[in-house]
């Protein structure tokens, strides 16, 4: 198994995305395919975006397995998600006006991320979130 | 529509193009919006026949058209890019143009041209 290890700050704004950048790039390398990797791509920068605009910063791991999955774990350090059912609503969003001056905001991140990932799973408490999204490659 | 056309009919301007064969590449599809989150959402296939447009001049439109594979992002309202963030576009080569055109504006002149929306499903 591959792993790697990406650490993403609070209000980094300035640098929000590089990560899933350095992701998709490193996945790249590996061979995996275009509409898999593009998938992927998105659901990294919404969640890495989350993390800079709702948690106060945190890591991401990335585990390639195999058999095949492509794994990123998102954990951040709090406050967590009083309500996962409405972050799960398209369109509910607490984002704050900086976040929306970024673009960001609309209430579709954690729902885009479930729709293109193969498993999703979200825990959340006020001592932080943890999100668990695979893909699978083969 | 080729690129030459479209910012012929936006009157638009170049910030970055890598080269000049670029204004020969054909761009099927358009989707606007300056709310990532629906780029994201919304943009599903022909991602490099997909041109965007968009009033958000900042790194996140350049970021999320790297994720998305798309090729070309042109701003409205006469926005431009500042140098670092001119430099992002560079390295991640994706051509950037800007109109005075608003974005109302953008959408109607390329669409009464024949460039289709997005097929939303």
């Amino acid at each position: 198994m591959l792993s790697e290890k990406y650490e993403v700050a609070r209000d980094d704004y300035a640098n929000a995305g590089r990560v899933s950048s350095q992701v998709k790039q490193y996945l790249s390398s590996l061979g995996v395919s275009s509409d898999v990797l593009r998938r992927i791509a998105v659901a990294c920068y919404e969640a890495e975006i989350n993390m800079i605009i709702h948690a106060w910063g945190g890591a991401i791991n990335l585990n390639v397995t195999d058999d095949g999955v492509i794994q990123l774990i998102f954990k951040d350090v709090g406050p967590g998600i009083t309500d996962l059912e409405k972050a799960l609503t398209p369109g509910w969003s607490t984002a704050s006006e900086e976040a929306r001056s970024f673009g960001f905001g609309a209430g579709m991140g954690l729902v885009n991320i479930k729709r293109v990932s193969d498993e999703f799973d979200i825990v959340s408490s006020e001592e932080g979130t943890t999100l668990t999204i695979g893909f699978k490659v083969s | 529509m080729k690129v030459l056309d479209i910012i012929k009919i936006l009157n638009a301007k170049p910030l970055y193009v890598k080269d000049e064969d670029f204004y020969n590449v054909d761009f099927n599809r358009a989707f606007a919006s300056d709310l990532m989150s629906d780029v994201l959402a919304l943009i599903k296939k022909e991602f490099e026949e997909t041109l965007l447009l968009t009033g958000l001049c900042n790194a996140q439109s350049l970021r999320t058209a790297e994720m998305l594979d798309l090729k070309c992002l042109i701003y409205v309202r006469g926005k431009e890019l500042d140098q670092d963030t001119l430099e992002l576009a560079k390295e991640m080569d994706i051509a950037i143009f800007t109109t005075n055109c608003t974005m109302y504006e953008a959408c109607g002149r390329l669409y009464q041209k024949g460039l289709s929306s997005i097929d939303v499903v």
